[in-house]
């Protein structure tokens, strides 16, 4: 092997290659979004409704504009009056009636009614932060406030928030077999129930949300600076739906952005007024959020009330579960929110398990809340949350060792394609190989001995189990457009080879702290066998790259890598006809391999770059084909992904004090094939780390009048580094079979797992009193004192 | 008001409203834009520098404060080419991915192992409670510091 193809490969697919993005964030150099200044620019700063829900009566902005500095003031009522679109929702939902779900209006800042507290109904704009706060001070609205409807559980028979949407529903949707499901609870053995809240959270990635908008008059064109997971899809909706500007007229650029997890998706109101303002003004205008707002104005996630019943027969079966969840969506259908409560949440209820007979009824409500829409996981947490805590609950019941009651009902290898009863069809897995090896790590066997050594320190341990599937890189497009989603949901990829062999790589999938710069030129650097440090990665950008559906799902990789290989498939095969020319030969003589065009049966071969250089320089061409070497593609996934692993936690509950000690956590997880371990192992740290967050600290409490009670990071607990343990990862493999990479993707395992561990863990700590998510002290003493 | 302080070695004057924060002078006055704003609580530790030689969240001092400071940043401590080794400590064990915490915790971290003696992992995530990730879950930030505790 030459050195050029070992470095190849210790740069390839599978290798720990160190981040190529570090370097200018370990230097200071990172351009997120309020990096970026315009000379000329203006600030932006928010009036946000102080009430959960009232009808605006007046908004005078005579006091504001009088203040030194202020530029402009808009209302959203001037923003409806100039012809700008309402946000919409990217997923028609219909509901088990057949009837589509009701939308409430949503102009992107409030108008005539406020329904939720930190809502903006007003811009305000100044040549200075300072003047544009004061300005903003002194807009004067009267309001009337409205009764409040905030609590989920109880939304459907509270008072009406919306005309012409009875019970606050937006919709009672279903799925499975009802009938079935109640026959096998007739006959079923044994019947365990379970009540479940699934605790609203609120994301806070460490990046507040910030937009940079800017209009050129000379031009007519838009371009936005905005921390977005998906700036094209920013754009389609900014243009066809909210009216801004045409799409060819409109630039979406999301640079650096500092974290997501779900909530940098989405079209919010602040970047929409901003940019639809800058166009008024002709004047770039600024925004960055206060953490503050990010509290009170970020999608926020979960939220459900669950009541399940898991059917067991007499050997331990599982035959039947019946789920019934009131999911909060908040004041508004944010751009995802219909889809998370339903077909990400109920098509996962089979989780890892060959129950026959599903069935699980969602009824979606409004409130006055902040919207609600994907947070890491998406769906899939709450699902594994309710699935994995009930099977928990029926081995406790049943006197049965969780694992072995897991492993009994587990979907078996050759078991694969295997049709769920909630509408997935599973491509391959081998769940026993994770369970097998998670017990392992966390060396099931002496776990008493553990258990025993806490007791002498007045500590109760305990130990839980997560056994759980995702569906990742959300599919395919025909399939999810039926089921009511607005856009496709393929991937875009462009390699473009320099002619001096250089390689540009285009992504529609955005990285806000995945590592795509450095992962997918591994890929390609494999694929084409062009050297790691010659390929360069670029995306988030709507003037560099065709079209992209943006990075959330655990999709980038799946989907954005398999466009990217389709690409590559291109540039072989068209590379294969260049170099048949170059050889003197027949095409169909060609192989390629190692970056190397070989001739069959012969020494001769020549490399991609040389290649790439007669393709750009055909001076001896083959008649009949195009100079140059640049190639894209479109990928639309045959099937979902179905990432599945084994996650067990060992918590202490100290009895004096009631605090909870996640002191041991083991994942192992089948992402199929690892592109770079460094960077899955990361995701997954993370991805659990949130978990841990929901199950033991992290809880978003509205008051009874809507008032957000948890707004700063003093009153929401965030996880910090002592209130975590180091983390034992771990992988198995079972390679996807339909992507040509066969990966599976690792974005949310760790966030989709761990809460049911955790608190499994919890449960089992306290003698399996049930308490709710987050298992803050209080609820841990109060449990242990029987109250 | 007229505020003089040095910044990573160079005497600085910027001239600001009395409420203006140290990290606002860094960010917009100086253009250091690698010291970050995570929060408006002084809690996320994003905007932490050093101050005559400790970690100080830089959203805690207002301009009068600021007067004849010594501060370094996230820019001040090393280049591209030659990383200091706590920055080199964090991209050898991925100690980031978005990057937004990133720098305050570089120099949190600079802080903890010049000022504390044999330091263990326990000591390390004490040491870090000041500053959020959301990202990584501290576990490789732990290692890569401790890795730097490790070399001496
Ligand atoms: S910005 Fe200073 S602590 Fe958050
Ligand atoms: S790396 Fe993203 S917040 Fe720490």
């Amino acid at each position: 092997m030459s050195e050029t193809d070992q470095t190849t490969q210790a740069q390839g697919i599978g290798a720990p290659v160190r981040r190529r993005e570090d370097l200018r964030f370990i230097t200071g150099q990172g351009q997120y979004t309020d990096d970026m200044n315009r000379a000329d620019q203006l600030y932006a700063v928010f009036c946000r409704s102080p009430y959960a829900r009232a009808e605006i009566l007046s908004i005078d902005t005579a006091e504001a504009m009088a203040v030194e500095g202020a530029v402009g003031v808009f209302t959203g009522q001037q923003m409806v009056d100039d012809g700008v679109g309402d946000l919409p929702c990217g997923w028609l939902v219909k509901g088990k009636d057949g009837s589509d779900m009701k939308s409430s209006p949503h102009p992107p800042m409030a108008a005539r009614y406020v329904n939720y507290v930190g809502e903006p109904y007003a811009v305000v704009v100044g040549t200075s932060l300072a003047a544009a706060k004061r300005a903003a001070e002194s807009v004067v609205a009267d309001f009337k406030e409205l009764n409040a409807v905030v609590d989920v559980a109880t939304a459907a028979h509270s008072e009406q928030i919306y005309d012409g949407i009875e019970n606050n529903l937006a919709y009672e949707w279903a799925l499975g077999d009802e009938d079935a499901t109640r026959m096998a609870f007739a006959k079923a053995a044994h019947v365990t129930t379970i009540e479940l809240v699934n605790n609203r959270l609120i994301p806070n990635a460490m990046e507040p949300r910030a937009c940079l908008g800017c209009f050129d008059a000379a031009s007519g064109e838009y371009t936005l600076y905005t921390t977005s997971q998906n700036p094209h899809l920013e754009r389609l909706v900014l243009s066809a739906f909210v009216q801004i500007a045409p799409e060819h007229k409109l630039r979406v650029v999301a640079p650096d952005v500092g974290g997501g997890f779900g909530s940098k998706i989405f079209v919010y109101a602040e970047e929409t007024a901003v940019i639809w303002a800058a166009g008024k003004l002709a004047q770039p205008i600024k925004w960055v959020a206060e953490r503050g707002e990010s509290f009170l104005a970020d999608a926020h996630g979960r939220d459900h009330v669950t009541r399940a019943e898991l059917a067991v027969d007499d050997t331990g079966r599982f035959t039947g579960l019946k789920v019934v969840t009131t999911a909060n969506l908040g004041a508004y259908l944010s751009t995802f929110g219909s889809a998370v409560p339903t077909y990400l949440y109920g098509t996962l209820l089979a989780g890892q398990y060959k129950t026959p007979n599903i069935y699980v009824e969602v009824q979606g409500v409004y409130t006055n809340t902040c919207p609600v829409d994907a947070y890491r996981g998406a769906g899939r947490p709450e699902a594994t949350y309710v699935l994995e805590r009930i099977i928990e609950q029926a081995a406790r019941e049943l006197g049965k060792d969780p694992a072995d009651l897991r492993r009994m009902n587990m979907i078996q290898p050759e078991d694969f394609p295997y049709a769920t009863p909630v509408a997935l069809t599973y491509d391959v897995g081998n769940y026993e190989a994770s369970l097998d090896k998670a017990l392992e790590l966390i060396d099931y066997n002496s776990f008493e001995s553990r258990q025993a050594a806490a007791a002498e320190n007045n500590k109760r341990r305990g130990i839980g189990f997560a056994c759980y599937i995702e569906a990742c890189g959300l599919a395919p497009s025909k399939l999810a457009t039926e089921l009511g989603a607005g856009v496709g949901l393929y991937e875009s990829g462009e390699i473009r080879i320099n002619p001096t062999g250089s390689v540009s790589v285009f992504t529609g999938s955005h990285s806000h702290g995945q590592g795509h710069e450095t992962t997918f030129a591994q890929v390609v650097a494999s694929q084409l066998g062009i050297p790691y440090e010659d390929i360069e990665v670029i995306h988030g950008d709507t003037g560099r790259m065709d079209f992209g559906l943006g990075t959330y799902g655990s999709r980038s990789l799946a989907v954005g890598g398999s466009a990217l290989v389709a690409a590559g498939n291109k540039i072989i095969s068209k590379g294969k006809k260049i170099a048949a020319h170059m050889m003197q030969a027949d095409e169909a003589q060609i192989d390629f391999k190692d970056g190397n065009f070989i001739l069959q049966d012969s020494n001769q071969s020549v490399s991609i770059q040389e290649v790439a250089f007669a393709a750009y320089v055909p001076a001896d061409y083959p008649e009949e084909l195009e100079p140059g070497l640049s190639e894209k593609a479109f990928y639309d996934p045959k099937n979902f992904t179905f990432p599945a692993g084994t996650h067990i936690a060992e918590v202490e509950v100290d009895i004096d004090t009631g605090v909870t000690t996640l002191v041991k956590f083991v994942a192992v997880d089948d992402f199929g094939h690892i592109i770079n371990p460094l960077v899955v192992d990361g995701q997954v740290h993370g991805g659990v780390a949130q978990g841990a967050g929901q199950a033991m600290m992290e809880h978003g409490i509205y008051d009874e009048y809507g008032q957000l009670q948890t707004g700063s990071l003093m009153d929401y607990c965030m996880p910090r580094a002592d209130d975590l343990p180091d983390f034992d990862v771990d992988t198995t493999v079972t390679p996807c079979t339909h992507n040509p990479l066969g990966v599976k993707g690792c974005g949310e395992a760790g966030a989709i797992g761990s809460p049911a561990a955790i608190m499994n863990a919890v449960t089992h700590a306290l003698g399996n009193k049930d308490i709710s998510m987050p298992a803050t002290p209080e609820k841990v003493w109060r449990a242990i004192r029987g109250e | 008001m007229k505020v003089s302080l040095t910044v990573n070695g160079r005497a600085e004057e910027v001239d600001v409203p009395t409420n203006t924060l140290l990290v606002d002078i860094l960010r917009t006055n100086l253009g250091l834009t690698g010291t970050h704003v995570g929060c408006d609580t002084s809690q996320c530790g994003a905007c932490t520098v050093h101050v005559n030689g400790g970690a100080v969240k830089s959203c805690t001092i207002l301009a009068p404060q600021a007067e004849g400071l010594e501060v370094t940043t996230i820019e001040g401590i090393g280049t591209m080419d030659q990383l200091h080794p706590m920055q080199e400590a964090f991209r050898e064990c991925h100690a980031l991915q978005c990057g937004f915490c990133t720098p305050g915790m570089i120099m949190q971290a600079i802080d903890l192992v010049e000022n504390h003696k044999d330091l263990d992992n326990c000591g390390i995530r004490e040491g870090l409670e000041g500053n959020i990730c959301r990202c990584t879950g501290y576990h490789n930030i732990v290692r890569a510091i401790q890795s730097v505790v490790d070399q001496g």
